[in-house]
């Protein structure tokens, strides 16, 4: 018979009274929009975070059935609002691929369109991992980084207005092209941007990506490794911060950006500074780099020539054939997919969007067992979720 | 006149008071009252004293209330051109008037309390650290006789008034019945307590040095040599000494990279998340008294106080020099506190515990070693011999600790 294990005293002494359960949002500075959750702390620590969510739900889905193709487009500029040029162009090109099926209604995008959407998009890809670091900033505590974000994403706004009319919902991108031309000089005042915005990326990384407390917050925490990640269908710079280097930009290249030469961001382990695969500092650090891709990219569109021509396809009206489709593509926050059903009427019969917040928010729970309060907000923010987006 | 009013008015509490009204603020307006107010003049000597002290009580709580209104001003434009913008422009000339129709607006919201608070606790705990903070200036040198009081325990009494503080924060969280605003108080009792400790330890480095608790002695110490008699370079472990105190200071006005208990991203704004109105202006006010008064501790203990720069020039010296030191340092804390993040609860601490706790004790052990050595007899060689090693060690830190940085040498891989 085995010895009676000895009881310590001293292990068994945990100090734990009660759980105090305190509700994070839905109107709390960090929680990005109207997330709410719900915190179960003990002291500090938290044992459990439940979000809630649905305060920012607007029936995307149930109204898209009652709309035709195009009436839907401005609706998706209400998913993420942040980036709602590549909200746009993951509709359409859904749409365009449902109408290819048929080869009566099928279409080429006109080159020229093509090009306009690239650079728009990468463009608002840029605004939207600005906006992601600057709002990381504040939620470590650093204000000043969301002052010179937004004073950059201003600048890509004015750009936004003077191509489209609008600064945050642009209904630009359309079935079959895009809504207009360029104006005059848009390309020169595009590269005016780029020119000064470029070496402002380092001027952030030094800022707050090296800073030295920054990384004593982010780095190791909230690691969510590549089979995690999978597992929870996680996409975007929250999935190649876990090291994958899955893009669809490039792994399935839609529209032409087969034709451009740029790099995947990943994440990457750096002994030194103690950052770990899928942490949140690795997957802030890839919005950084994403945005200098992004450069590259619209470098390579200014440096050669957007063909002349039109910049909408020809075609009597959007009424795609029988049948369904589920296209994705590569937004700022992963992949934003959209599946529709069309009974040959200029009405779809569903419309199903497949968001990456959405699917980046159901990781939280598990990511923040066992941290502290400050992490839950550092998760929030590293795994950048636009509530809109995440309740449609 | 009975002898025990007179006891009294020149020597109000004698153990506390054992020096007061030799060089302080009240026995100048006394001097200036007797030399250039004839009327007055004619008075009974403790009449004209007790006078002199209201008055002096009169310039005290006139004045250091409109110093937040001044830095509460500075913070926004300091931060708003940190932050590539101007800051408020409409009230006044550059905005010079914006706190002012803030301290307006404030007194006009409603006063609200919480239903289900404690009322008399969550009334009482602004003015506790409305009233601590302000007591601290009592005993901060503005000059040679521009002072409240000379306390013999002068350094000490400052160190336990604001102290006292982090008792109207946690009763704040307490009152307030929110989860919020007790976790950010607790936070803050944390904390506070903590670095009290790095902070006593630094100042017990300097009163080795000067052998006094007197505010004006620490001062007096440092005069002659002008910046080379600063306590800061007097010994290497006294420049240590500095830092760990400037940064427990931060630590201890709650202001960022350690502002977790009114960390906005977390707590919404911790311990006053439920006050409003004029209950909150008495935090907001006290917060940047606090900060003042740290930085003018500091300027007090290791810029050589009121002393001047040149010696043998008052130049940059008395109020106006002393002024300048502290505003330097206030300066430094907004910047800080507009660069830096904002470091977790359990780094915080440990930051306190393993690395500052340590360095102070590790700082005391080093000036008992100096002063048996140098007897800090403030030889001109001593000094050289203290500011060559701090350079050196200087030198040496920036080596060994370099600077980690994330751009990691390899190039990056293409993705194919």
């Amino acid at each position: 018979m085995a010895a009676p294990k000895p009881e310590s005293k001293f292990i068994e002494l945990k100090p734990f009274t009660d759980e105090m359960v305190v509700n994070m949002g839905p109107q709390h500075p960090s929680t990005h929009g109207v997330l709410r959750l719900e915190l179960k702390l003990d002291g500090e620590v938290v044992r459990e975070a439940i979000p809630h969510i649905g305060y920012l739900h607007r029936c995307f889905e149930k109204h898209s059935e009652n709309l035709s193709y195009p009436q839907i487009i401005p609706f998706t500029d209400r998913m993420d609002y942040i980036a709602a040029m590549n909200q746009n162009w993951g509709f359409c090109l859904a749409v365009e691929k449902l109408m290819a099926a048929d080869e009566k209604k099928g279409f080429e995008v006109p080159e020229r369109a093509e090009y306009l959407r690239v650079l728009i998009c990468e463009l608002n890809r840029i605004g939207s991992h600005l906006l992601s670091f600057g709002t990381y900033g504040m939620d470590i505590g650093a204000f000043t980084p969301f002052l010179y974000a937004f004073r950059d994403r201003e600048k890509i706004l004015l750009l936004f207005e003077k191509i489209c009319g609008a600064r945050l919902t642009y209904n630009y991108v359309r079935i079959g092209g895009v809504s207009r031309d360029m104006p005059p000089q848009f390309l020169d005042e595009v590269k005016e941007f780029i020119d000064y915005f470029e070496p402002k990326i380092d001027q952030y990384n030094s800022l707050l990506t090296d800073n030295e407390i920054f990384m004593e917050r982010t780095t190791g925490v909230a690691v969510m490794d590549n089979a995690m990640a999978i597992n929870y269908g996680i996409t975007g710079p929250n999935l190649r911060g876990a090291g994958s280097q899955w893009d669809l930009r490039k792994d399935e290249p839609y529209s032409i950006y087969d034709r451009f030469d740029f790099d995947v961001a990943y994440g990457k382990e750096i002994p030194e500074i103690g950052a770990v695969l899928g942490d949140c500092w690795n997957r802030y650090k890839v919005r950084m780099d994403e945005m200098k891709e992004s450069v590259r990219i619209i470098r390579q569109i200014l440096e050669g020539d957007i063909p002349d021509g039109p910049i909408m396809a020809e075609m009597k009206a959007v009424r795609p054939p029988k049948g369904e489709i589920f296209f994705r593509s590569e937004a700022p926050r992963g992949e934003l997919g959209f599946y529709i059903v069309s009974d040959g009427t200029p009405k779809p019969v569903r419309v199903r969007a497949k968001s990456p917040c959405f699917t980046a928010l159901s990781a939280l729970q598990e990511l923040s067992r066992g941290l502290m309060v400050a992490d839950i907000i550092a998760i929030i923010g590293s795994i950048d979720i636009v509530m809109g987006e995440v309740d449609r | 006149m009975l002898p025990v009013f007179q006891q009294f008015v020149q020597n109000p509490f004698p153990e506390f008071f054992a020096q007061a009204g030799s060089e302080n603020l009240s026995q100048l307006v006394l001097e200036f009252l007797r030399s250039h107010v004839p009327f007055l003049a004619t008075l009974p000597d403790p009449v004209l004293q007790l006078i002199a002290m209201l008055a002096v009580c009169v310039i005290f709580v006139a004045v250091v209330p409109l110093l937040p209104l001044f830095l509460v001003l500075a913070e926004r434009k300091v931060s708003a051109h940190i932050q590539d913008r101007v800051g408020p422009m409409r009230v006044g000339p550059h905005g010079v008037l914006q706190t002012l129709a803030d301290g307006v607006k404030l007194i006009f919201k409603e006063d609200h309390i919480p239903r289900q608070g404690d009322k008399i606790l969550f009334i009482v705990a602004p003015y506790i650290i409305f009233a601590c903070s302000f007591a601290v200036f009592a005993a901060i040198p503005f000059g040679k006789s521009i002072l409240v009081s000379n306390l013999n325990i002068g350094i000490f009494y400052i160190m336990a008034i604001s102290s006292v503080v982090v008792i109207g924060v946690i009763m704040a969280g307490w009152a307030s019945n929110s989860k919020w605003s007790l976790l950010g108080a607790l936070r803050s009792a944390a904390q506070i307590v903590s670095y009290e400790i790095p902070i006593g330890l630094s100042i017990l480095a300097v009163v080795m040095l000067v052998e006094s608790l007197k505010m004006q002695d620490i001062v007096m110490n440092q005069g002659g040599l002008g910046i080379l008699s600063w306590i800061v370079f007097r010994t290497p472990f006294t420049f240590i000494a500095f830092f760990v105190f400037f940064i427990s200071a931060i630590a201890e006005v709650n202001r960022t990279p350690f502002d977790l208990p009114e960390a906005e991203s977390e707590l919404v704004a911790g311990f006053h998340t439920e006050y409003s109105g004029m209950r909150f202006a008495l935090f907001f006010i006290a917060e940047y008294a606090n900060m003042f008064a740290v930085s003018a501790i500091a300027a007090t203990l290791f810029l050589g106080g009121w002393k001047g720069i040149i010696p043998g020039y008052e130049f940059l010296g008395g109020t106006p020099g002393f002024v300048i030191k502290t505003m330097l340092l206030v300066f430094v804390m907004m910047w800080i506190r507009w660069t830096l993040p904002r470091l977790r609860v359990d780094q915080l601490m440990n930051l306190c515990w393993k690395y500052l706790i340590p360095i102070s004790f590790f700082n005391i052990l080093g000036i008992g070693i100096w002063v048996l050595i140098f007897q800090n007899d403030r030889n001109p060689a001593h000094i050289g011999i203290s500011l060559l090693i701090i350079i050196l060690g200087i030198i040496g830190a920036y080596l060994v600790l370099g600077k980690r940085s994330s751009q990691s040498p390899a190039p990056r891989a293409s993705s194919a």
